[in-house]
């Protein structure tokens, strides 16, 4: 195998690298002024990046995918359609962004810092890595990668005393976990010998031992923290409602994806031929998840403290596709994850688009009410968010829950599909709760019309996507995820 | 013979070196101390024939991580009664860290009297046996495992980029120079010749 074809196959992180270290440039000499031009081209970049990861997911010539550089890397349907999500997920961020800034801070004056789309860019790229990786230096580089940047991003509005605590929490949080991974991971290299994932699924074959096995719940344990599965979910809230509004977006979307979809590999091609070692944990993980996120979510009073939650209870609930362990049970957590940005990025934008006459963020549940009288629009699509987040049947949120709970009634799961609906049930009184308040409450008076036309826009694209027009989208959808939970179970 | 003296020189200054570092009244003395412990440190590396693991301690050790401890033990402003105070009320705690680690010493040694653990023995570079640590090392970072090697550059540049977005601030009140305005200034701007009459001053 010759580096030009490993390199044709890293192309995406390839045009995402090269293209934040040329947009770096740019900001060192630009300074703050060249923040527009360098997020016009760090969406283009991802855009020409997204465009590589479509041709990789849709060219028949490409159907077994690829290994690169001696099996670190394996660029497949798989990793081509959450490579894609996560990009469009940071191009919505990135577009997002410059109105937030510019109202921030304290002296209002506040323009974007034009490092704000090259750390989003850079990220992205280790994002790639995680879902491509094929092998633990590839998990824990393109991780690190990620979650690096990810903590300076938290903490973004470095004068803004939440912004900061974000950052620091995240940071302590994010290394700790990233030292349980390690710790996990040597122990498999170890017990082992191998860091390539088929290589530790081959050396498992013949059963495994206690050394190994704590290695696996290690390496489970720092990924549950990524993808703030509970029992690791405490730093969840407080830095969804700390970061900056378009980062907590991407926070929710982009790396949720790729840590779960890295998650699913290491399970599946890692982890593949010991199941049972694995799929009683992914059940305890799930199930707390859903439970927790539903139980926890009553209480706020923030809004983006309670789609924090509801991520987690998003996430658990994924995570019942990946305990049924099987190919429709990855296809179900596909196309979940698709329904999830779109209904997460929906409603992000939908709070982003939430401000008052001074122009400051609007974050309390209780000053959204009698929206529905001001702002028809924006209520209306954030009722549908809302249905659908709590996964209501005339909405596409529910399609994706079906898919996960089919999955897991066919995979003899059938007491974890009970408690899960029944938790979806609990989950949904929170959402109905914003909705009741948005619809039946009096006005507060307190949000004024947003002149913002590409929130306008974002916010009704989501909204046609997660409302029952969606279904007609269902069959590609399924195709699509089946083809890439084929890619993930290529061994079996 | 001379190995034998060797390692005892060094595990001897190893120790003692490691003792005065905490026992040192002045914690630059300590940090010094401590660069003379990661240099005998090294010196074991080099007798295990670990070549390559030695030229990191001095490198990353006493050439980054102990000059930058010694910059921040310099910056601080450290009251030593406050610390003595600590200590004493501290005793306690370090105490049962001691007697935690005591039992893991005796917990290890008994382990590894009963036999190894079962681990894999792959080498990572078959066919390359003979050749040294250093190189062995660098043939596969440079071949095989490249694109990682250079991913983890990115992260050092992504880490280099959060400090600056971080902490770069522009401070008002400060007067840079500018060199090219420097140079710009020629001498009419800054002189003048007057012919003052006699008797008056010269007006400034």
């Amino acid at each position: 195998m010759s580096i030009i074809s490993s390199l044709y196959l890293v192309a995406p992180e390839v045009i995402l690298s090269i293209g934040s270290m040329i947009l770096l440039l740019v900001c060192a000499w630009g300074g703050a002024k060249s923040a527009r031009i360098v997020s016009i081209l760090a969406v283009a970049t991802l855009f020409a990046a997204s465009a590589v990861a479509l041709d990789f997911l849709l060219n028949p010539s490409f159907a077994d995918g690829g290994d690169a550089f001696f099996g670190q890397y394996r660029l497949d349907k798989f990793s081509s359609l959450t490579k894609l999500l996560i990009y469009i997920a940071a191009i919505v961020s990135i577009i997002i962004a410059p109105r937030f800034f510019e109202n921030a801070g304290v002296q209002r004056s506040n323009v974007m810092r034009p490092e704000y789309p090259v750390l989003v860019l850079l990220a992205t790229t280790g994002m790639g890595l995680m879902v491509s990786a094929v092998d633990l230096l590839t998990l824990y580089i393109g991780l690190e990668l990620n979650s690096l940047a990810a903590y300076v991003l938290a903490s973004f509005l470095r004068n803004d005393e939440r912004s900061a605590e974000a950052g620091l929490k995240y940071f302590v949080l994010g290394a700790l976990a990233s030292g349980i991974l390690l710790f996990g991971m040597s122990l498999l290299y170890g017990f082992t010998g191998t860091t390539s994932f088929n290589g530790i699924n081959q050396a498992f074959e013949g059963g495994i031992g206690t050394g190994a096995l704590f290695g696996l719940i290690f390496v489970l344990a720092g990924l549950a923290f990524k993808i703030s599965a509970v029992p690791f979910h405490m730093w969840t809230p407080d830095v969804y409602e700390g970061a900056p509004t378009p980062v907590t977006t991407f926070f929710a979307t982009a790396p949720k994806v790729a840590a779960l979809a890295l998650t699913m590999r290491v399970a599946v091609e890692a982890f593949g031929s010991q199941v049972t070692a694995w799929q009683q944990i992914i059940i305890f993980i799930a199930l707390a998840s859903i439970v927790v996120g539903a139980v926890g979510a009553i209480g706020q009073t923030n809004i983006k403290r309670l789609l924090a939650y509801s991520s987690i209870n998003n996430v658990g609930f994924i995570l019942i596709g990946l305990a049924a362990a099987n190919k429709a049970g990855a296809s179900a957590m596909l196309v979940y994850l698709i329904i999830y940005v779109a209904m997460t990025l929906g409603s992000f934008i939908a709070v982003l688009d939430m401000r008052d006459a001074q122009g400051n963020q609007v974050e309390e549940i209780s000053s959204l009410a009698g929206l529905s009288k001001s702002r028809k629009g924006l209520a209306a699509a954030m009722a549908i968010f809302m249905f659908s987040l709590a996964g209501i049947p005339p909405l596409f949120g529910f399609w994706g829950k079906f898919l996960v709970f089919e999955a897991a009634v066919q995979a003899d799961l059938i007491i974890l599909a009970a408690i899960g609906i029944a938790a979806s049930v609990i989950g949904a009184f929170y959402y109905l709760k914003v909705i009741k308040v948005i619809y039946f409450d009096e006005p507060a008076d307190v949000i004024v019309e947003s002149d913002s036309r590409v929130h306008m826009v974002l916010i009704a694209i989501f909204a046609l996507f997660v409302s029952p027009l969606g279904y007609l989208l269902a069959r590609p959808l399924s195709n699509i995820a089946d083809q890439a939970a084929n890619a993930l179970f290529w061994a079996f | 013979m001379i190995q034998v003296f060797t390692f005892y020189l060094f595990a001897a200054l190893l120790i003692a070196s490691g003792a005065f570092t905490i026992f040192a009244r002045n914690p630059v003395h300590s940090v010094l101390w401590l660069i003379l412990a990661f240099f005998n440190a090294a010196g074991l590396m080099v007798l295990v024939g670990a070549e390559f693991i030695a030229m990191l301690l001095v490198i990353v050790y006493v050439g980054a991580v102990a000059v930058l401890f010694l910059f921040v033990v310099m910056m601080l402003d450290i009251d030593f009664a406050e610390l003595r105070a600590g200590f004493i009320k501290n005793v306690p705690l370090g105490l049962l860290l001691a007697v935690v680690f005591v039992c893991e010493l005796i917990f290890g040694i008994g382990a590894y009297r009963a036999g190894k653990i079962e681990l894999s023995d792959a080498p990572l570079n078959p066919g390359r046996e003979d050749a040294s640590n250093i190189q062995a090392v660098g043939e596969l970072l440079y071949t095989k495992y490249i694109f990682l090697f250079e991913m983890a550059g990115i992260i050092l540049l992504v880490a280099m980029v959060g400090a600056i977005v971080l902490t770069n601030r522009k401070r008002s009140g400060v007067k840079p120079q500018v060199v090219a305005d420097q140079v710009a200034r020629r001498p009419e701007d800054a002189t003048r010749n007057v012919q003052p009459e006699i008797g008056k001053g010269v007006e400034l």
